[in-house]
């Protein structure tokens, strides 16, 4: 049984068709690749599977469960084990490090009062344990805005995989940052995959990001135009292809 | 080494204030002893400064979820204005009390719903709704004051603004109160940390499933809540009720909120800092006129505060 399986989603924006009919499924701690030029739909796909907003048409399983789009929120996905890291970073920057890892989710007494040694213990265990957070001078009262770029995406994945969750979707990881941190990033993502967790992750280009991968998923205008084993493709073929796709695709509509 | 840099980091900004603070104290004590080193004007401090006090610890709350209030003097002489007439009728401290909360609430309910449902910014709203709360009044009470008999000798009375040990006065244990607990609700309660996040992020609080329109419609209820709270106890203590109450609040509460070090742009502010400000600002008229300045130096010595507070503070958060 596959984690999550979206049969023919559909997704249209007023006229704009967004998403015409796409076929994509994510296995046991399988590392998907989502690639394609800018404006495939590899965002609205994830934003659909994450919850932000419900598809038009098309059915879609979550751990074999039908999942109907009207009741499907971003709530519904965390309890369901789907967190999602997005582009602009869901970080409240001039916020601690606790309140980011447990944002909405916070241990409390009845009358709703942060238990505050619970938080800050945990929120030093994720950064230890989940993350290999070594860098001195960072403790759960730093706010996030004293972090790097690697170091902000390790938060929210550190946040996502505390919270149990079965699928970590991640919105352009490693976008606008240098080397060192895309590093520190897919440091972040093998840790997900040794936890046996799966990961979904979009990306316009697949140079940094081709060795974490065990699958590539690519989207063109609204459908999936090819799927590629990493075994199989070489990652000069696969950018080939992406490049051959969004040309062809281009061609076509002249 | 390092937990000095921790502590200047974390508490840098409240201690600086805190000079500043004593520094004008120690200034005013040379200037004018015979007033600062009696106790008289600081028993004085603590009988005016509790209201404009109060209400910029509600403000405090508004700008770090990244909003305004201007509506709150006239949410403050409406719920006056309910209060009296209550008290007028029944006699009774409590009741007039609940109703006059209930109609501060009511009024931070609409400023919300306008702000979050129909979409209109804060600032917009809010300038709108003190003039529509202050018409309100002014029809309502005809221009006329109204005068609370008898509220002296209820235990009403001594308990919002009695004199607990013949002394301090009982608005200053209030605001004491009201700022703890602000304090606790903003950084110890989940409903503190959605009005955090949201001021700093609102996308982000989106996404993470925040119900963000709620949150603020109760922010801007604790506000009113808040400005009904000192527009009961001011006619409590002046056994009067006047239907411009409020009028003079909006910059000096505005003023204690920035000195304090609250930033406008949401997602930080300090209770602290509000609660200290509110006594630097509220005490710096008397210390100018004790001085021998004449009261044209007042606005001008306020300016000359805020600039160089809100200048200190922007440097400092700079600097990390």
């Amino acid at each position: 049984m596959n984690l999550v399986c979206m049969k023919n989603i559909h997704k249209s924006f007023g006229e704009v068709q967004a998403l015409r009919g796409v076929d994509f499924d994510v296995g046991d701690s399988e590392i998907i690749g989502l690639i394609g030029d800018n404006g495939a739909g590899k965002s609205t796909l994830i934003k659909i599977l994450s919850g932000v907003f419900p598809y038009t048409k098309g059915e879609m399983y979550i751990k074999g469960q039908k999942i109907n789009p009207t009741q499907y929120s971003v709530r519904k996905a965390h309890k369901m084990g789907i967190e999602t890291v997005y582009q602009e970073q869901a970080l409240g920057l001039k916020q601690s490090l606790w309140r980011n890892i447990f944002l909405g989710r916070q241990p409390t007494n009845s009358f709703g009062f942060i238990q505050m040694n619970e938080v800050r213990n945990e929120t030093e265990k994720i950064m230890r344990e989940y993350l290999g957070f070594t860098a001195g001078g960072v403790s759960p009262d730093s706010k996030v805005s004293t972090l790097s770029g690697g170091e902000r995406q390790g938060v929210a994945i550190g946040r996502a995989m505390y919270f149990e969750a079965d699928l970590i979707i991640l919105d352009e990881p490693t976008i606008a940052l240098s080397v060192k941190e895309v590093n520190k990033v897919l440091r972040f993502i093998n840790q997900v995959k040794a936890r046996g967790k799966a990961c979904v992750y979009i990306s316009h280009t697949i140079s940094n990001i081709y060795f974490v991968s065990d699958r590539f998923v690519l989207l063109d205008r609204g459908k999936v135009v090819g799927i590629y084993n990493r075994n199989s493709i070489s990652e000069d073929d696969l950018a080939d292809e992406i490049i051959h796709h969004s040309s062809s695709s281009e061609f076509k509509n002249r | 080494m390092k937990i000095y840099s921790v502590f200047r980091y974390r508490y840098g900004r409240q201690l600086g204030l805190l000079v500043v603070a004593l520094v004008l104290l120690v200034f005013f004590m040379i200037t004018s002893p015979k007033v600062f080193l009696r106790p008289d004007i600081y028993v004085s401090f603590l009988t005016t400064v509790p209201f404009v006090g109060i209400m910029a610890l509600g403000i405090t709350i508004v700008l770090i979820s990244g909003e305004i209030d201007l509506s709150f003097p006239s949410v403050m002489a409406l719920s006056g204005y309910v209060f009296a007439t209550m008290f007028g009728f029944t006699g009774s401290v409590l009741l007039s009390l609940i109703c006059s909360l209930f109609i501060g609430a009511v009024a931070g309910l609409c400023n919300g719903l306008l702000i979050t449902k129909i979409g209109i910014p804060s600032i917009i709203v809010t300038l709108g709704m003190q003039f529509l709360l202050r018409g309100i009044v002014n029809l309502l009470a005809e221009g006329l004051d109204m005068t609370l008999k008898g509220v002296a000798s209820t235990l009403g009375y001594s308990f919002l603004v009695g004199k607990v040990g013949g002394i301090l006065p009982a608005q200053s244990i209030w605001f004491l109160a009201l700022s703890i607990i602000m304090w606790y609700i903003l950084f110890r309660h989940n409903f503190g940390n959605n009005i955090l996040f949201i001021g700093d992020n609102e996308n982000a609080a989106r996404m993470m499933g925040i119900n963000v329109d709620r949150t603020k419609i109760l922010v801007f209820m604790l506000m009113a809540l808040l400005a009904a709270f000192a527009g009961i106890i001011d006619s409590v203590r002046m056994r009067t009720w006047w239907p411009t109450m409020g009028e003079g609040y909006l910059m000096t509460t505005f003023a204690t909120v920035f000195v304090g070090g609250t930033s406008m742009f949401g997602g930080e502010g300090t209770i602290f800092g509000t609660f200290v400000g509110a006594f630097l600002i509220g005490s710096l008229e008397a210390g100018i006129v004790a001085a021998g300045l004449t009261g044209f130096w007042t606005q001008f010595i306020y300016g000359l505060l805020i600039i160089i507070a809100v200048t200190l503070h922007t440097v400092v958060s700079q600097r990390y």
